[in-house]
């Protein structure tokens, strides 16, 4: 049936209402399930053995001595993950990322597996191992990476996007531009000109529960994979073909997930408890330890950004340019051209470059971190325009909504916008009390904006109603954050009963069509599109079976109300039919009732936001406390308010770490050396104040209900948001991230010295 | 090596088990008893995923032994509802909405009904302090301080 997905404006009834998400009991009581929750009978025990050396070739590995150990069931090394990848350079750096091939290329590159009765002895194992390293030059710094003189992180790597083709191998490995107009013309027709480079550090998402998984692979071809994911049909993809197998036959099964924040958008042990489960013959349960998540998983990328933005006296930007140099691991990824992307997205500029450089560094693959990229962009180019209103001599606020993107406004990175928020959250934030709250000593105040693309794409989705008129709603979006009770929200919406009469599960990948994963802000976008869809061909449904029960036809059936209704005078003494009425009779009027939805969710609005930050900065410690923090963010409809104000100060918390803590810190060796809580200290509940919303909604006109996705733009604005702050505290510019006391007390002591 | 045979109380009900030496109290409910409610984050008790109840105190379960479990009363999230009613801050935690993931909901339920039962009129810096040994990376904490206040002040009433 065909869909139309654009927004209609309505009153809402069950849209909007705050009620407690379906899964929540499970969640408070402790049965809720998660990666490392589910055992399945013959299970073992598996572990990674893991390269120490930043960067070494591996000669040999003897597992004879491992193999022998009473009760290891199987060891395996690269050579048990043959490669299939058949020229998918992509799939290739994943396979090696799984499992070291002749070289390690971080610490922490697993190099062999076992799996045994148990863990005691799988550690054991580990341990019998032996690997002859050859160890190699290393380097793991973003900026010592690009100079010509660093070790090469690959020796087959020439940097792709520029012409002609480099003759020598590179630690840059593709270079990506946006933007329009004529920079500098742009720059000529400048009054003022603001010039700095910034850097921010590596950082992990840190969610709470490492990555876990069951696997178990039959003789018969078939396996079964439970796994904490924010995508289980793009893993089912990814092991399959890396493993060999029909994608038909392995079924994955998400289970709940503690935190991904993108970090659980990779594979990583997944392949590797397959191909154990393969060798052993057993299911393997694989999972991962704290330290292994921090030196094996994750995390983000650490950048080196230079800005320049020109502007006449009266604030007007002439011109933007911004080169960012994004660490990616020791693969090409797309880190850096998603930072160019977004850099100058929130401004409306006649003249706008932006150039990207993927770094290879001696690092853990860099993975997707809730809007990954954006948030070091927005650092760089916001403290930029918080100098630039300085220099101007404008209110940061102003100088911002003078600039700020709007409807018609093509982006610098090459669509038209449609109608967005960045101005709506400027000048929403300009009219906040909190802008104009007092502020003591040594305390600062800071605003920034952020953007975020949001995506859209695959979806299925399965409603099936009842004989009793409840309804299951499946849906193949992973819940990260309480999108089930979104979904049922939009369920109940659109057939007019009780939020309470649908319960909203995630189906497995044998269970439904394919379904993209969580990310890009995605999963109630795009699962609430497919959940109306599904929604209103049920519904068409109902009207078939009302028009037989009450023998019309089925054109003066209308639905109205979560009720058949027989139009016109010449039925009106027909009672309205319920949905439960409707379902009662299926089983007489033509069988099970049910809507299904398989789309393409096209047109994911883009999302602004815009944050004030409040802090007091101790100048004896360097140490500083966020007194204050306000976020305002568009989310073109907030389904349940909640669970969108969640996704606003979790993001803000993350970011509030990232700018003042955490960081990934390297020894000379290449080692990392605090892979763990208590040395990459996230924020804990002392560390931060209430954390204020603001929901702005204007509507998203490519979706029915106006949604535009929520869950990425708020960690966007945070470190430039915190980093204008502690600038303004302190008198000094902050151009590294995180603010560190050591970093804080260096800038102090500058001041004094300069 | 032999195993080590231990008896002990778990929820109000009377347990044996046997684990080896190296096991932690976290490896025995999880592994060996099925009480998957206590999550471990990092193993290291950095996190407070794992937090129960022994003897009246609040440990992360990852830095206890097995074998300490031996004539204790340990309490786990299994046991803080009563059947089908949950505790107050069950149902605050849910109204408020202050859990995302989840993951981390038992270890802070089990540490709030601690801090609560010690100090049943906390202030919000209190709060903060009180459960600085849990870290959540979902919510920013502002929806866990808002549900255990408005437990707190259920609990007092009731």
């Amino acid at each position: 049936m065909n869909f139309d997905a654009r927004y209609a404006a309505q009153s809402f009834k069950s849209v909007g209402t705050r009620p407690i998400r379906p899964d929540g009991v499970d969640k408070v009581t402790g049965r809720a399930r998660y990666g490392a929750d589910f055992n399945m009978p013959g299970q073992l025990v598996g572990c990674i053995l893991r390269s120490p050396h930043a960067h070494a070739k591996i000669e040999k590995i003897d597992t004879s001595k491992a193999e022998k150990l009473k009760g290891v069931k199987a060891v395996i090394t690269a050579t048990d993950l043959p490669d299939l990848t058949n020229g998918d350079a992509a799939m290739y750096d994943i396979l090696d990322n799984c499992m070291a091939r002749g070289k390690a290329l971080y610490d922490g590159h697993a190099v062999a597996a076992v799996a045994a009765i148990d863990a005691r002895t799988a550690r054991q194992a580990l341990k019998l191992i032996k690997v002859r390293y050859k160890v190699l030059p290393h380097v793991t710094d973003v900026d010592e990476a690009v100079k010509p003189s660093a070790p090469l992180v690959q020796n087959d790597v020439f940097t792709a996007g520029v012409d002609p083709r480099p003759t020598k191998p590179s630690n840059i490995a593709r270079r990506s531009q946006y933007g329009h107009g004529d920079v500098d013309a742009g720059f000529g027709k400048a009054d003022i000109i603001v010039e700095c480079s910034y850097r921010t550090e590596q950082t992990h998402q840190g969610y709470i529960e490492p990555h876990a998984c069951v696997a178990s692979v039959n003789s018969d071809g078939t396996a079964e994979l439970w796994v904490c994911t924010q995508g289980h049909f793009v893993f089912r993809q990814h092991c399959a073909g890396l493993l060999g197998l029909d994608v038909s036959k392995l079924r994955v099964t998400s289970s709940e997930i503690g935190g991904g924040f993108g970090g659980k958008t990779h594979v990583w042990i997944e392949p590797v408890a397959l191909a154990l489960s393969r060798k052993a013959g057993r299911p393997v349960k694989l999972v991962m330890s704290r330290e292994e998540v921090f030196r094996a998983s994750g995390p983000t990328s650490a950048t080196s950004i230079d800005v320049r933005i020109g502007a006449r006296s009266d604030g007007t930007i002439t011109a933007a340019l911004a080169t960012l140099r994004y660490s990616c691991g020791p693969y090409d990824g797309m880190w850096a051209e998603i930072g160019a992307m977004t850099a100058f997205a929130c401004y409306d500029l006649e003249n706008v470059r932006s150039v990207g450089q993927e770094v290879l560094v001696n690092r853990p693959k860099t993975a997707a971190y809730r809007a990954p990229s954006a948030p070091m962009a927005a650092f760089a180019v916001e403290s930029a325009i918080d100098e630039l209103a300085g220099k101007v001599g404008m209110d940061p606020v102003a100088l911002r909504i003078k600039n700020a993107a709007k409807e018609g406004t093509r982006s610098s990175y090459g669509p038209v916008y449609g109608p967005i928020g960045i101005g709506p959250t400027l000048e929403a934030v300009q009219k906040h009390p909190h802008m104009n709250a007092p502020l003591g000593r040594n305390q600062g105040r800071g605003m920034a904006c952020g953007f975020w693309f949001n995506f859209g794409g695959q979806t299925c989705t399965d409603l099936n109603i009842g004989v009793d008129g409840t309804v299951t709603l499946a849906v193949g979006t992973v819940d990260v954050g309480g999108s089930r009770a979104s979904l049922s929200l939009v369920a109940a919406e659109e057939l007019g009963i009780p939020y309470e009469q649908v319960k909203a599960v995630i189906a497995d990948t044998s269970t439904l069509g394919y379904n993209d994963m969580t990310d890009g802000s995605r999963g109630t976008f795009s699962s609430s599109m497919a959940t109306i869809s599904a929604a209103r061909n049920a519904i068409a449904v109902m009207k078939e079976r009302a028009a037989r029960m009450w023998d019309i036809p089925v054109k003066d059936v209308d639905w109205e109300d979560g009720h058949a209704r027989a139009r016109g005078k010449k039925h009106g003494n027909l009672p309205p039919l319920s949905v439960k009425d409707i379902a009662a009779a299926a089983p007489k009027t033509g069988g099970p009732i049910a809507g299904h939805s398989e789309l393409v969710a096209d047109g994911a609005g883009v999302s602004f936001a815009t944050h004030i930050c409040d802090v007091e900065i101790d100048p004896e410690t360097g140490a500083t406390k966020v007194l204050r923090y306000t976020v305002v963010q568009d989310a073109g409809k907030a389904v349940h308010p909640d669970y969108v104000e969640g996704q606003y100060q979790g993001g803000a918390a993350q970011g509030i770490g990232w700018a003042l803590n955490e960081e990934y810190i390297y020894g000379e060796d290449g080692r990392l050396q605090n892979p763990g809580f208590l040395d990459y200290r996230i924020p804990v509940c002392s560390d931060l104040p209430m954390i204020d919303t603001q929901i702005l909604e204007i509507p998203n006109p490519n979706h029915p209900y106006g949604v535009r996705g929520v869950g990425e733009t708020s960690i966007v604005p945070p470190l430039a948001a915190i980093a204008n702050a502690v600038s303004n505290a302190v008198g000094v510019r902050m151009t590294h991230i995180p603010m560190s006391p050591p970093r804080i007390l260096a800038a102090l002591d500058g001041k004094k010295a300069g | 090596m032999s195993a080590i045979a231990v008896s002990t109380t778990i929820n109000g009900d009377d347990t044996e088990f046997l684990c080896q030496a190296e096991e932690t109290l976290l490896d025995v409910l999880r592994d060996r008893l099925g009480l998957t409610g206590s999550k471990e984050g990092c193993g290291t008790g950095d996190c407070g995923a794992c937090s129960v109840i022994v003897d009246d105190r609040l440990v992360c379960s990852c830095l206890v032994l097995g074998a300490e479990a031996e004539g204790r009363r340990i309490e786990t999230i299994e046991g803080m509802a009563n059947g089908e009613d949950l505790h107050p801050l069950q149902s605050k935690f849910l109204e408020h909405a202050a859990l995302q993931c989840g993951v981390c909901t038992p270890g802070f339920l089990i540490a709030a009904r601690d801090l609560l039962e010690k100090n049943p009129n906390p202030t919000e810096e209190e709060i903060r302090f009180g459960l600085a040994g849990n870290l959540c990376r979902c919510t920013g904490y502002d929806k866990i301080v808002r549900a255990v206040q408005d437990a707190a002040r259920v609990m007092k009433g009731s």
